[in-house]
């Protein structure tokens, strides 16, 4: 073999990146360094709570239905609420949320109501004509393709000069497709107000993160496309709120995007259609148990005295009279006429589908 | 009233929406500075400014993709997608986005973008660049598929498109890009959506065919004419939805059909118009309904692409045939 004409050593080094790590509390509660500004807000913490437990009794009233052959197939975000509920809470009323299929916590959050999320799930696309906000997205399905419209989103703000931010939510499998990619290349030519936010709960249904990139980090992806990407511990919903208002600040003053890799673990199945325990071992599981959001802001706000039992009690009864309204109101929703699948087709039916439609009529009508 | 050709039909078509309605956007590779490898863009982003004229980064997903989120929020997108051979990454958006917007959310958001590109072969392009399959956009519910076939149904179609609320893939017949010349006033009037035109009247045959292919099923019914066979030749012009009433008013009157088109022939867009013939007009029927297309095969590259593309002896011979036939 030949020695190489120069060494390494003489190559000049054109670039270096860095990526940061943001937490605040570590699993049992305890602070790890300085808080944000908005957590010396008890109530600010508290909502927070309360937007995580509301969320963990959804999901598991969710999958009852699901078993009980009541609800169509369902994502849960256990050991993930923080993720949602942090970003969520940071965003304006006019910003744009476009969510994955389990960001039910984030639409919650701003608006939407648990029995149209059932009915979303239930099987009917009326769950999507929400009392959230008329301008957020509906939950995307293919995975990551929603990260495009993040960046036209983006891009109507800029044209039209609005102070709003795009919000777009995928898991960590998300990064492996060329959409987020070509949504993030062009978000950072354009700084386009948009944040991306990976949920990294370390697997796509039975894919483990080592098998989805070599890369050290999800974060550095930014680095590639431009901008800012930061790690961030998506257990702690302190941390995940700061660098989501963060984000959302700098992008609507024009600084252009961010990306968050908020670094969670999927303590359920990918679905109700999933068993994890075929591919998973549930000491992982278990270990992981340790780390989870809802326990950890427990931890702190009991510390600091700003929690006990009885107001956990009263907090647990209040979520299932909540939930429990809303799934009577789920269960009470009458299926709408089968020809109305052509009622939102098109602005205005054509006249070729019109016949389609009578004839779909008369045969349910019998 | 001034004599243009296709493709600065689609410039005029362009210029005017993007004049009368701030919120036309055009982004597409290409399309700005360098105005459109085809020219359909030149002079846009002089006049309209590069916010509003996007040269997008060399990504057809993204650029779908980009046109459902500025829809969504209420542009109205114009994206381009330089040649159809290179428009199947956006196939993701168009099923499972663009198309149903409105339905998966009952009408709270919906998709007013048009995707434009070039369809078609005859110019003697590189591989990949001369396919016709309009029929596998044409499968999608919730989308329009809309192909002019002049000059002037291109400028007015185009209009109607981009004025349209819904999703629209507009296709543009590369090979009359240059080669149709009209005389078009661009008075901003668009053509009605969904509508067939009837191109020629005529009692002895129908003749359907769509984009490129009009030409020479027009030349073709010129040579019938010699003979005395009277063609009707209609531009269905919409196939997605398409005017099936025209269709069969004329199948009734003429009780023959010879469907045209450029695209491979199995489960061609021909074949849908041969099956609506058969449900509902097959009393009228004087003889099958014919079909002369491209074959089952790869379209060949540009030393054979002109065996391949329907000849208007091929057209004519299938017309002869199907008048003979009782």
């Amino acid at each position: 073999m030949a020695e190489p004409a120069i060494t390494d050593e003489e190559l000049p080094v054109i670039a270096r990146f860095e990526v940061r790590r943001r937490s605040y509390l570590a699993p049992d509660g305890t602070i790890l360094r300085r808080l944000p500004q908005f957590a010396s807000d008890t109530s600010a913490l508290l909502s927070l709570y309360r937007g995580m437990v509301l969320t963990r009794a959804f999901d598991t009233k969710a999958v009852s239905l699901q078993r009980t052959g009541r609800l169509g197939t369902y994502a849960v975000s256990l050991g993930q609420e923080a993720v949602s509920i942090g970003i969520a809470s940071a965003m304006r009323e006019e910003d744009v949320l476009l969510p994955s299929y389990r960001d039910n916590a984030a639409l919650l959050w701003r608006g939407v109501k648990m029995e149209e999320t059932l009915l979303y799930w239930g099987g009917d696309e009326r769950g999507n004509h929400w009392s959230g906000p008329a301008h957020d997205f509906p939950f995307c399905i293919p995975v990551g393709s929603h990260a495009p419209h993040a960046a036209g989103v983006g891009y109507a703000f800029v044209l039209r000069k609005q102070p709003r931010v795009a919000v777009c939510l995928f898991g960590e499998g998300a990064t492996s497709k060329g959409d987020v990619w070509e949504a993030m290349n062009f978000a950072g030519i354009y700084k386009l107000p948009v944040v991306f936010v990976a949920n990294n709960n370390q697997w796509a249904i039975s894919v483990p993160l080592k098998l989805q990139t070599a890369s050290e980090t999800l974060a550095q992806k930014a680095i590639a496309a431009g901008f800012i990407g930061e790690q961030v511990d998506g257990n702690d919903v302190i941390a995940m709120r700061a660098a989501a208002e963060e984000a959302i600040v700098e992008a609507r003053a024009g600084k252009g995007p961010r990306f968050i890799e908020a670094v969670t673990y999927r303590l359920g199945d990918h679905t109700t259609a999933d068993d994890a325990g075929r591919y998973r071992p549930p000491e992982e599981v278990q270990a992981h148990w340790k780390e989870e959001p809802i326990a950890r802001l427990r931890s702190y706000l009991v510390s600091q005295n700003a929690w006990g039992k009885v107001e956990e009690e009263r907090l647990a009864a209040e979520c299932q009279q909540l939930i429990e309204v809303a799934i009577e109101r789920y269960l009470a929703t009458s299926p709408r006429p089968p020809e109305t699948i052509f009622d939102h087709l098109y602005a205005e039916l054509p006249a070729a589908y019109a016949a389609q439609r009578r004839e779909l009529k008369d045969a349910s009508h019998g | 009233m001034a004599e243009v050709t296709l493709v600065e039909a689609v410039n005029l078509a362009l210029a005017r929406a993007m004049s009368d309605d701030p919120s036309v956007v055009v982004l597409g590779e290409d399309v700005g500075v360098n105005g459109g490898v085809f020219r359909a863009t030149v002079g846009l982003q002089q006049r309209f400014g590069p916010q509003r004229v996007v040269d997008a980064p060399l990504a057809e997903l993204l650029i779908s993709g980009l046109c459902v989120g500025m829809a969504a929020q209420g542009l109205r997108p114009v994206g381009e997608i330089q040649f159809m051979g290179f428009i199947y990454p956006c196939i993701d958006q168009l099923v499972n986005h663009a198309s149903r917007l409105r339905n998966r959310t009952q009408g709270r958001l919906s998709c007013p973008m048009v995707l434009r590109t070039p369809h078609g072969g005859g110019i003697r392009a590189p591989e990949h660049h001369s396919e016709s399959t309009e029929v596998m956009l044409a499968h999608i519910p919730g989308l329009r598929v809309v192909i002019p076939s002049s000059p002037e149904r291109a400028y007015g179609l185009l209009l109607a498109a981009i004025r349209d609320p819904d999703p629209v893939v507009f296709l543009e017949p590369t090979r009359i890009y240059r080669a149709a010349k009209g005389q078009v006033d661009d008075d901003g009037e668009a053509l009605p959506l969904d509508v067939a035109f009837v191109l020629r009247e005529g009692q002895d045959v129908t003749l359907i065919s769509w984009g490129a292919m009009v030409r020479e099923t027009l030349t073709a019914a010129d040579e019938l004419a010699d003979d005395g066979i009277r063609a009707e030749v209609i531009d269905l012009a919409t196939l997605k939805p398409y005017d099936e009433n025209t269709v069969l008013a004329s199948v009734q009157k003429t009780g023959r059909c010879v469907i045209v088109h450029e695209a491979a022939r199995t489960g061609g867009f021909g074949a849908e118009v041969a099956a609506l013939i058969a449900e509902r007009g097959l009393t009228s029927l004087l003889a099958p309904v014919v079909r002369v297309t491209g074959y089952d095969t790869v379209m060949p590259l540009p030393r054979l692409e002109q065996h391949y593309i329907p000849s208007v002896s091929r057209i004519t011979a299938a017309a002869r045939r199907v008048c003979q036939f009782s």
